[in-house]
């Protein structure tokens, strides 16, 4: 035996022995409940994390783009002798003006922010693409292939086809996996764009797969001069996409940028901003539910430690006529919890592990939101940290009622009560 | 009578149990002295008050009213934390149950006093506890867990565990009232034995007439009052 609080984590490891069974149910339902707590936040996370990283390859963090012009009137107070006394301004509404008049002066505007990694111009509109099979509506985005491939991750979305090809060929077009699967198009095949203004051939240079099934359904993309002359636009673009250093600022950003250049600034987190919300109803729900299996978990080592101190309350008193203080006692009975708790971590995190990795390799084929073939699961120690807290406090209290009650015991009474 | 200063003194000592009408005066101005190296018996019937005043003597219960000294030290009116300082360094305790921790082996239960107390380091503690319990006749028994043991070597090892700080007091309440005439009579020798060998004090709590009339001084209650 040891001394000290060694002294009392011996004792507390042997009156946790005496209900092993017990407290085994308690320990399995800790790790039950850290593990599945663990793995369903990477699950969560991981698909939550992947779409961010879609939606940020597609799309950017920022995008640049309308603007409302305020219009001004002014209303003139006159004094006496019918001179202005004072002018105030009345701000009656304002004007809308569609996409961005001075592309290269706002540009210059963004780029004065230095967490702006990276800036392209899109010129976007809705035209009709039609093969020798079929025609369908598509929204044509013109881009200049060397700025927009820094704001995106299409390099990596070709499925077939190749972007040096793309950037070759004046009249070169990227169409979505989707798109060019419904109109029976490869890579080489022509391709007629019809807008109000014009019709023009252009030949299919690559095809994307961006994981969203809109995007990819609808999107195709060619060079900024082809499409100018396809929506007959030769002054404005669409919108201006750009990435940042740290795409979670970019809601703070796009409130300074939007100051700065006069353009509406949309970061990432509001225009997906429904989606995300979904992402995290769908981890606090699931986090609700496995904290309920740490709850039940909890009751039942609480119903164990009542007993202990129901059963040894003898015991307690005896420990208590030979110098062992409140505080010892109550340490006593809470280290019964904290070895639990401790043990059940270690073991939960070890199976969250191990679950994870096995569920990562488990096949499943998603379309929709994001396109992927297994489960995706995102690794964070903040995950196991959140476990470990929530398990810490159920585990904790559950244990130090009983153990205050246990230090509350009167030795007299006890013994007083066993007295013939 | 030893000249050294009394190891107990209680004045005007009064305790009251229950409540409302059942409330009951238990100890009425109990006067003691007890004195280093004795031994004492209290003796009466059921519900006189011995076992009361040898809980609030043993800081386990606080009187009502009256002064208790231990070893000098005003003890009625300590603090929690002073109390059970004091139970530590200066009393031991023996019951009618002997209270040992099941799971603990009989050395372990010597040692968790020793321990505690952290007066000497834990190869003397351990050295101390066997020889305790050697004393005790319980040489081949060391490891033997508290529920391995008869009633008789059970109780023998709460004596060893009282004894095992060295206490200059030890009380005991109706420490043979679960064990047979011949196992009584070595226990009660054995306390003897080990009492003055150390000079501590015994007051013992007891029915036995033949053990009380052994002890040095016998001290029969009646109604909360010695007579």
């Amino acid at each position: 035996m040891g001394s000290g609080k060694f002294l009392n984590l011996r004792i507390a490891w042997r009156l946790l022995l005496a209900k092993r069974r017990a407290m085994l149910m308690s320990l399995g339902g800790i790790v039950f409940g850290i593990a599945l707590l663990i793995v369903t936040q990477a699950q969560t996370a991981g698909f939550e994390q992947f779409f961010i990283r879609t939606i940020l390859g597609t799309n950017g963090a920022l995008r640049i783009q309308d603007r409302f012009q305020p219009t001004v009137a002014s209303m003139v107070a006159h004094d006496e002798t019918g001179g202005a006394a004072m002018e105030i301004a009345l701000r009656e509404g304002s004007t809308y003006e569609p996409g961005i008049r001075h592309p290269a002066q706002v540009l210059e505007g963004v780029f004065a922010f230095e967490s702006v990694l990276a800036a392209a111009p899109v010129l976007r509109g809705e035209v009709a693409i039609s093969s020798g099979f079929r025609t369908m509506e598509g929204r044509l985005h013109g881009i200049e292939i060397t700025s927009y491939l820094a704001v995106s991750d299409l390099d990596q979305q070709i499925v077939r086809g190749s972007l040096l090809d793309f950037a070759q060929q004046s009249d070169g077009v990227i169409l979505g996996s989707v798109l060019a699967e419904r109109l029976q198009l490869r890579v080489g095949d022509t391709v007629f764009m019809r807008s109000r203004q014009e019709q023009r051939r252009f030949r299919v240079s690559a095809i994307f797969e961006s994981g969203i099934e809109l995007v990819d359904r609808v999107h195709f993309y060619a060079h900024m001069r082809e499409t100018r002359r396809v929506l007959n636009e030769f002054e404005r673009v669409s919108y201006i996409q750009a990435t940042l250093v740290d795409p979670d600022l970019a809601p703070m950003i796009a409130r300074q940028m939007e100051y700065a250049v006069g353009h509406h600034v949309a970061s990432w987190q509001e225009r997906e901003r429904s989606w995300l919300e979904v992402f995290r109803a769908l981890k606090l729900s699931s986090a609700i539910s496995m904290t309920t299996i740490l709850l039940i978990a909890g009751l039942g080592m609480f119903n164990t430690l009542a007993i202990i101190v129901m059963e040894r309350s003898r015991e307690i008193a005896i420990l208590r006529s030979m110098g062992y203080t409140r505080r010892d006692i109550l340490e006593i009975f809470l280290m019964q919890g904290v070895i639990v708790y401790t043990i059940g971590t270690l073991l939960g995190w070890i199976c969250a592990a191990a679950l994870t990795r096995t569920i990562e390799s488990i096949p499943i084929r998603i379309r929709g939101i994001f396109s992927t073939d297994h489960f995706v699961m995102y690794w964070s120690f903040q995950h196991y940290l959140l476990a470990a807290a929530i398990a810490g406090v159920v585990v904790l209290t559950a244990a130090f009622i009983p153990a205050r009650r246990a230090s509350l015991i009167e030795p007299g009474d006890v013994v007083r009560g066993t007295s013939g | 009578m030893p000249a050294s200063a009394p190891i107990v003194e209680v004045r005007r000592l009064n305790r009251y149990l229950g409540e409302g009408e059942g409330r009951v005066h238990v100890l009425r101005d109990i006067d003691l002295t007890l004195d280093a190296g004795q031994t004492y018996s209290i003796v009466g019937p059921s519900g006189c008050g011995k076992s009361t005043l040898l809980y609030l003597l043993g800081l386990l219960d606080l009187p009502d009213s009256g002064e208790i000294h231990l070893n000098g030290i005003r003890a009625d009116n300590a603090g929690e934390a002073e109390r059970t300082r004091l139970r530590g360094a200066l009393i031991g305790f023996v019951f009618q149950f002997h209270f040992l921790l099941a799971e603990f082996t009989a050395l372990e239960n010597i040692l968790l006093p020793l321990l505690r107390q952290r007066t000497i380091p834990e190869p003397e503690a351990r050295a101390w506890a066997e020889e305790v319990l050697c004393r005790v006749g319980l040489r081949d028994k060391l490891h033997r867990r508290g529920n391995q043991l008869s009633g008789g070597e059970q109780q023998r090892v709460a004596v060893a565990r009282a004894l095992a700080n060295k206490p200059p007091l030890l009380l005991a309440d109706e420490p043979t009232g679960n064990l047979d005439q011949a196992n009584s009579e070595a226990l009660f020798a054995l306390l003897h034995e080990l009492a003055a060998t150390h000079n501590q004090t015994i007051l013992l709590v007891t029915h036995n007439p033949d053990l009380a009339q052994r002890c040095h001084h016998t001290l029969p209650m009646r109604d909360g009052r010695f007579i």
